[in-house]
């Protein structure tokens, strides 16, 4: 009896060790598929980054890797001397921060309400909404659209078509239903208070973590858009930077007088350098906010999923 | 009695219209939006099937039917254009599908904390790539003469070819250039998923002495079944939605025949050279109703199938 628990112990401790291993080698499998993921992201974007610090010569004969070659700041200078790529930062700039500002209220505006329980043609409304999201006009009927109201080529046409996203509605209205209770309501409701102000003093406050959401979804999609510029806009003093660089970097066209000093070889160079240092000045800004606030943006897809 | 009825219930509407008027205030600018910018463009869709003149605008013009339609259907390129939208699209629904699962499984096992946060604030970092760089660095890293993969056979003494402008390599570039940008992103749902999942069943089998890779397997992979039938579901159903932007940027002459799509196509048609409104309009609704009908029908099936739905 004795020798039968003796190997029954020594049974389970070896089988125990050889779980061990095997785990292990499944952790290691795991980190080195994790490994090759992270490299293939940040593979082409450190490539970009390295890229932006090199001479146009160096881009040219092909010695550019991962690791910058006759490091120089030129390209970076050379895009702050392009006009248009600094006009198309202050136009995006504006859009954003009118463009957000205009979405957050329209969307909590249209949210609040039908976050309410005994809203009559709530569902009416909603449906409404709903409807746009799987049928729309299409490219010309809104063309004509803007063009009836006088927007094309306006700054206007940047911040008015969207003004609201059906579904970060729709994130806002779950968030407003499941986290402010009916009790709230009826109690402001007796102490006398009215739907606009407990709206202002006690919903809005309540919901900081839904508006950080929403506001940045907006502001990235607006920092990053560029088919209605495109659409609607044709004065380039309007163009946001997507348009710019959409002209420089897929078009091809800059205008070699804005940075060409003498040597055309070299400053045609001059010009692969620069497209590598326009991607960064695009993406430079999202990114350096992108670590503090992608915890919000995950929370924004949670909120979503809720709904499914 | 029935009548009594209906008065009280309209009595009762009206005296909550009353006390909710603040809150119908509030739903009125937004319902103009809604009417100006998503519901006229809709009256609009009447110029499919008139012939329309910037004089008479939408509501003028002589009536054709389905002239522009037909042309369509009939016109040379009509079956090129619905196949490049049909490869490219259901290609990208298919391979967008497995990379995600398996990232959020894999990151669902990392212990070390630290790790496991830079894996996931790095690959969501794509993600917020514009549409227009993204294509920039596509152009730029598949450059035949300076990008990096070019650099690199070079160092094998080969040259890559002008993948930009080849017709075989468009859908492929299209597609995993998509997956590389939206894995991280798209793996957020599944990991949502995989929180949910109750640590007695992992207990239990690590009590019956199952590895880890099994309780992947068992345990983890099971969980997210409805979650990725669902996916797929929906978005078999956007298979005719493929985007413009993207497709856009990407063209150029020598990709032409793999790239044309109805998005792209729609475009040329209505803002290009001899813009013809009614035809361009016409295509996009073609290309709409489609897509409503293929919405509606899978989101039929993943009601069947999975009980859940969009709607």
């Amino acid at each position: 009896m004795a020798r039968k628990k003796e190997t029954d112990v020594t049974h389970v401790l070896s089988t125990k060790t050889a779980i061990g291993k095997e785990d292990k080698r499944f952790y290691f499998a795991v980190n080195l598929i994790l490994g090759l993921l992270v490299i293939t992201v940040l593979f082409p974007i450190i490539n970009v980054l390295a890229c932006s610090f090199s001479s146009g010569d160096a881009i040219v004969s092909g010695k550019v890797l991962l690791w910058p070659v006759e490091v120089t700041l030129e390209n970076y200078k050379a895009v702050f001397k392009e006009q248009d790529i600094l006009t198309g930062y202050v136009n995006t700039i504006f859009y954003t921060v009118v463009g957000t500002t205009i979405n957050i209220v329209m969307t909590l505006l249209a949210a609040y309400p039908l976050s309410r329980r005994n809203l009559a043609g709530k569902n009416g409304i909603m449906m409404l909404f709903a409807f746009t999201m799987l049928f729309n006009g299409g490219l010309i009927p809104n063309y004509l659209l803007m063009k009836s109201l006088h927007i094309l080529n306006t700054r206007w046409v940047m911040v008015l078509p969207g003004a609201i996203a059906v579904y970060n509605m729709v994130i806002c209205r779950t968030f407003f239903a499941t986290s402010l209770p009916e009790e709230l309501w009826e109690a402001a409701q007796v102490d006398g208070c009215t739907d606009f102000k407990y709206f202002l003093k006690v919903a809005l406050p309540l919901s900081k973590a839904v508006i950080a959401v929403i506001g940045l979804y907006y502001a990235v999609a607006h920092w990053n858009a560029y088919f209605n510029a495109f659409l609607y806009l044709n004065k380039s003093s309007l163009y946001p930077l997507q348009i710019v660089l959409k002209e420089i970097l897929i078009s091809n066209t800059v205008d070699p007088n804005t940075i060409l000093d003498a040597d055309s070889a070299s400053s045609l160079n001059l010009v692969e350098g620069l497209k590598y240092a326009c991607i960064l000045v695009a993406c430079v800004p999202v990114w350096c906010i992108y670590p503090f606030i992608q915890k919000y943006f995950v929370q924004g897809v949670m909120i979503g999923a809720i709904k499914g | 009695m029935g009548k009594e009825g209906k008065t009280k219930k309209k009595k009762k509407l009206s005296a909550m219209i009353k006390s909710n008027w603040q809150l119908y205030l509030m739903l009125l600018l937004p319902i103009i939006y809604l009417l100006v910018f998503c519901y006229y463009p809709m009256f609009g869709l009447q110029i499919a099937f008139k012939k329309y003149s910037p004089k008479t605008g939408i509501w003028g013009g002589d009536f054709v039917g389905l002239f522009y339609f037909k042309r369509f259907f009939e016109s040379y390129k009509f079956t090129q254009i619905l196949k490049n939208t049909l490869i490219v699209s259901g290609y990208q629904v298919l391979a967008s599908v497995p990379i995600p699962i398996i990232l959020a499984l894999a990151i669902n096992c990392v212990r070390n904390k630290v790790w496991k946060k830079s894996v996931q604030l790095l690959s969501y970092m794509p993600h917020f790539i514009s549409t227009v760089v993204m294509v920039s660095i596509l152009v730029q890293i598949f450059s035949p003469r300076n990008g990096i993969f070019a650099v690199i056979a070079g160092l094998f003494g080969k040259s890559i070819g002008d993948i930009f402008g080849s017709t075989k390599a468009f859908s492929h570039l299209y597609v995993w250039s998509g997956v590389w940008q939206n894995m991280g992103w798209a793996s957020i749902i599944y990991l949502a998923a995989l929180a949910g999942v109750p640590p007695e069943h992992h207990e239990a089998a690590i009590m019956d002495g199952a590895t880890r890779f099994q309780r992947v397997r068992y345990i983890d992979f099971p969980t997210l079944i409805p979650t990725i039938s669902i996916l797929l579901i929906m978005n078999m159903g956007r298979v005719m939605s493929l985007g413009f932007e993207k497709i856009y940027l990407m063209q150029n002459d020598l990709n032409i025949a793999a790239s044309e799509v109805i998005a792209t196509y729609t475009y040329k048609i209505g803002m290009t050279g001899n813009a013809d409104y009614s035809y361009s309009t016409a295509i996009g609704l073609f290309n709409s109703v489609v897509n409503l009908l293929l919405v509606i029908v899978s989101n039929k099936i993943s009601k069947k199938l999975s009980g859940s739905g969009l709607f």
